[in-house]
């Protein structure tokens, strides 16, 4: 570009995966080798927020107790309140099986039974024999089974000699002709360059986007670049509303404290120290799925049975459980509430609050992990998804703990043998056959928002606008919600859109420019809470993680479809509506 | 309560500056806080142009390792309280910084991937179900799991800092990894690798690892528990 002062590079690549997290590293394995692929992340891939994944991966090895795959399947579909696409469940839960014995063959150090087979305990929402009692059915390393899984396929990456790109973001995505992919656009942060990559076939897996919230477990990093990026391309998003507040976070951080805490026996009291859970969920008190146990916490509180002087807390109690299983079993969880609360959990009440988790909503695929990009499903040739920031629909309206880990791994591999063929049958025929020159001119747009950015001289800063975008959506698209708080939170959203124009950055500079990526992140945190909110205000209807004061039954004859999100000319959001894929389990009033 | 704090940090972009500057910042932050929330209320309101890496902001994945106040810490689970108002910042010793707290850590991944960090088996094929592995043998390689590669032990190494040939402690605690793991089957050739100057018999036994540790491993511990295996002939 003449003029510009961004350098841009091209290359030429089959294949490009963007996200080195669990879904992008599985993905990585399974097209090793079968095609020139490089995975291009924003972070080094060992910082990836798999790692902080705690509590387990289930799957139903019976190693402990008796269970089946279609357990975990019913329990799974139940857990997202029938939202959830049988058949993606149940391959999901099959698979699970092989996707567990696959880690441990790669190395994953999982803690074992006295008899050396992998140990398994209970978690949320799974339960023996449809919902009779909880099952040990979650396959763990003590309370660091995300980072032993993000480890692990690392390390088979490098024994592959995976081609990785560190610290490089995706920007922009180009198509050609026929829809299919032909580029995509990433910046450098240790330069401030702009890389074009020629590529017949990208897989997304750019994780979460808990960032447009205050209180949230999720990375600094997780602003849903990958999802933005495309609906800002004509590529829907699918049930955006259906957000999951985890019930244990670090009171005012988020920080998540495992349910595994609770597998392992833990108890959630009020202020009058009652085990609350009994009174929602009798047979599975404090293992109910996240959804209603953060729904029973605001109730409490509302109820004035919160903790604190402004009740806005509640206890999770550890200090009946032995010492050396708290050692043993959760060593990380409880040196976060040492370091950042200053109290002892063996003999102290933690103070814990729900925290933005986890988005069930994403990019639409199918079950091949190829995006759909209509309510017919038809294939956008070339594009996959994978792991939180895609929607298969695994999860429902509501997720159970664990099957995201699970997620990322079996729809990893599923959407990189997929892409593996796609391009071993020559693709859509274009892309990186025609080497760089099929690039040309797709970083324009890139280019020029850097430029602009580096050029603004308004008064406003990316912080001001984050910070009043948070607290708004903690505060009105939070656990409970309303028409009245979803219109105030879509106006504020309007305002922060108009602020965003004028925003005025410090550094002009190239190398590790964080005020610009910042900026260019924030712009994608409004997107998506434009998403959330307008498709959260159009389900009048309460489901999973979706609940409305004003609409508090769920309502299947108006409302069992999924939604889909499209971003039209001059930016207007458009919803319409799938069937969801209903298959043995007929939808029943949800209880525990 | 806000209090007051004053952040000194080791300010050096090598695009445009020669040598490194010391900036001075004066941020409200509670006691409670992260030192990493007192950066970014440098970075968030006073100079965006505030390098440094930084991501789940709970000690968990190791981006953002720096020297503060003199030894190696993450940001992330230094508390105010715990620290002081007077607080200094510099980036880890012994690597090229790239800008201001951010160094090129290059040679850390080259040295890392140097010791094959993956586990190595061969076909003794259990069938369609997990190999066994007792809760002893799992318990031998536990402490050298928890590593998060965040490079405070490497840095915090006097041999590291005099000789840059020398692997360093973080590499040497992830070949560990692997050689105490029951299920590996190339013992041998890790300690024949590691049995050299520049590999395992570098270390000098400071223990500056052990405490730099931000996750509390006993690196210089699992030094010398491969220097006994490589002494007794194991694999």
């Amino acid at each position: 570009m003449p003029g510009s002062s961004v350098t841009v590079h091209h290359h030429a690549y089959d294949a490009v995966i963007v996200g080195a997290g669990g879904a992008g590293l599985r993905a990585a394995i399974e097209v090793a080798g079968k095609c020139r692929a490089v995975v291009i992340s924003k972070l080094h891939p060992t910082r990836s927020h798999t790692g902080a994944a705690q509590g387990g991966m289930c799957a139903a090895l019976a190693n402990v107790e008796e269970d089946s795959w279609e357990w975990h399947a019913f329990d799974t579909v139940k857990g997202g309140d029938y939202l959830v696409d049988q058949p993606a469940a149940e391959i999901m839960c099959r698979e699970a099986v092989d996707a567990v014995i696959e880690l441990e063959r790669f190395g994953l150090p999982f803690n074992r039974t006295a008899l050396g087979r992998i140990d398994q305990r209970r978690f949320g929402g799974h339960t023996r024999n449809h919902g009779e009692a909880p099952v040990k059915r979650a396959c763990y390393a003590a309370d660091r089974t995300g980072l032993m899984i993000l480890q692990t396929l690392y390390q088979q990456c490098l024994a592959r000699g995976v081609d990785f790109h560190d610290e490089f973001q995706v920007l922009d995505i180009a198509f050609g002709a026929g829809g299919e992919v032909t580029g995509l656009v990433a910046y450098e942060q240790a330069t401030g360059d702009v890389h074009v990559y020629s590529c017949r076939a990208a897989l997304f897996a750019t994780g979460g986007f808990g960032r447009i919230f205050k209180v949230s477990s999720n990375a600094h990093t997780l602003t849903g670049d990958g999802p933005a990026l495309l609906l800002r391309r004509g590529v829907p998003l699918q049930d955006m509303e259906f957000f999951q507040f985890h019930p244990t976070g670090i009171y005012k951080l988020g920080i998540l404290l495992s349910e595994a805490a609770r597998g392992e026996g833990g108890i959630l009291r009020n202020a009058d120290g009652e085990r609350f859970m009994e009174r929602y969920a009798p047979t599975v008190k404090d293992l109910a799925p996240r959804d209603m146990i953060s729904r029973a916490m605001v109730t409490e509180m509302r109820a004035g049975r919160g903790a604190g002087p402004k009740q806005d807390y509640l206890h999770l109690d550890l200090t009946h459980l032995p010492p050396e299983q708290i050692d043993e079993k959760l060593p990380d969880i409880t040196d976060f509430v040492r370091t950042y609360l200053g109290i002892e959990p063996k003999t102290a009440l933690i103070p814990v609050q729900p925290t933005a988790h986890y988005a069930m909503g994403g990019i639409p695929t199918n079950v091949e992990a190829e995006v759909v990009r209509d309510a017919v499903g038809t294939v956008v040739p070339g594009l996959y998804a994978a792991g939180e920031c895609a929607c298969v629909s695994v999860h429902g309206a509501n997720r159970l703990g664990t099957n995201s880990l699970l997620d990322i791994v079996v729809f990893g591999r599923r959407g990189g043998a997929r892409m593996a063929g796609y391009v071993a049958a020559g693709g859509a025929g274009t892309g990186a056959a025609a080497g760089p020159a099929a690039g040309g001119g797709i970083e324009a747009d890139t280019v020029a928002a850097i430029e602009r950015l580096k050029g603004s001289t308004g008064a406003e800063k990316v912080a001001d606008l984050r910070d009043a975008l948070q607290a708004e959506m903690t505060d009105k698209a939070g656990v409970f919600r309303t028409e009245d708080s979803l219109a105030a939170a879509q106006a504020t959203i309007g305002g922060l859109r108009d602020r965003y124009d004028h925003i005025c950055i410090d550094d002009k500079g190239g190398n590790y420019n964080y005020d610009l990526t910042e900026a260019l992140e924030m712009g994608f945190l409004l997107d998506l809470a434009e998403c959330l909110v307008v498709a959260a205000r159009a389900r009048t209807e309460s489901r999973g993680g979706h609940t409305r004061d004003d609409f508090a039954a769920r309502d299947d004859a108006g409302w069992l479809k999924h939604t889909l999100v499209h971003r039209r000319h001059g930016g207007r959001l458009e919803l319409d509506y799938k069937p969801v894929v209903l298959g043995r389990y007929e939808p029943k009033e949800r209880k525990y | 309560m806000p209090v007051d704090v004053t952040l000194r940090i080791k300010r050096f972009d090598p695009d445009r500056e020669r040598k490194p500057h010391w900036g001075t910042y004066q941020v409200q932050v509670e006691e409670t806080d992260r030192v990493l929330d007192a950066l970014h209320e440098v970075r968030w309101r006073h100079d965006g142009t505030l390098a440094f890496r930084r991501s789940c902001a709970h000690g968990v994945c190791g981006s953002d390792a720096m020297v503060i106040n003199g030894r190696n810490r993450l940001a992330c689970v230094l508390l105010i309280q715990d620290v002081g108002h007077d607080i200094t910042v510099e980036p880890l010793r012994g690597f090229d910084v790239r800008k201001d707290l951010v160094v090129d850590m290059r040679g850390f991944w080259d040295d890392l991937k140097s010791v094959k960090p993956w586990l190595t088996a061969g076909q003794g094929d259990p069938g369609d179900r997990e190999r066994r592995q007792s809760p002893g043998e799992r318990h031998a390689y536990d402490d050298t799991t928890k590593c998060i590669l965040c490079a405070a032990c490497t840095t915090s190494c006097p041999v590291s800092w005099a000789n840059p040939d020398f692997v360093g402690p973080a590499a040497i605690v992830n070949a560990h990894r692997f050689i105490f793991d029951s299920r590996d089957e190339a013992t041998a050739e890790r300690l024949k690798d590691l049995d050299r100057r520049n590999r395992v018999w570098g270390c000098r036994t400071a223990f500056n690892c052990t405490d730099a540790c931000p996750r509390g491993i006993r690196v210089t511990q699992a030094i010398e528990e491969v220097k006994r295996a490589i002494v007794r002939g194991d694999g």
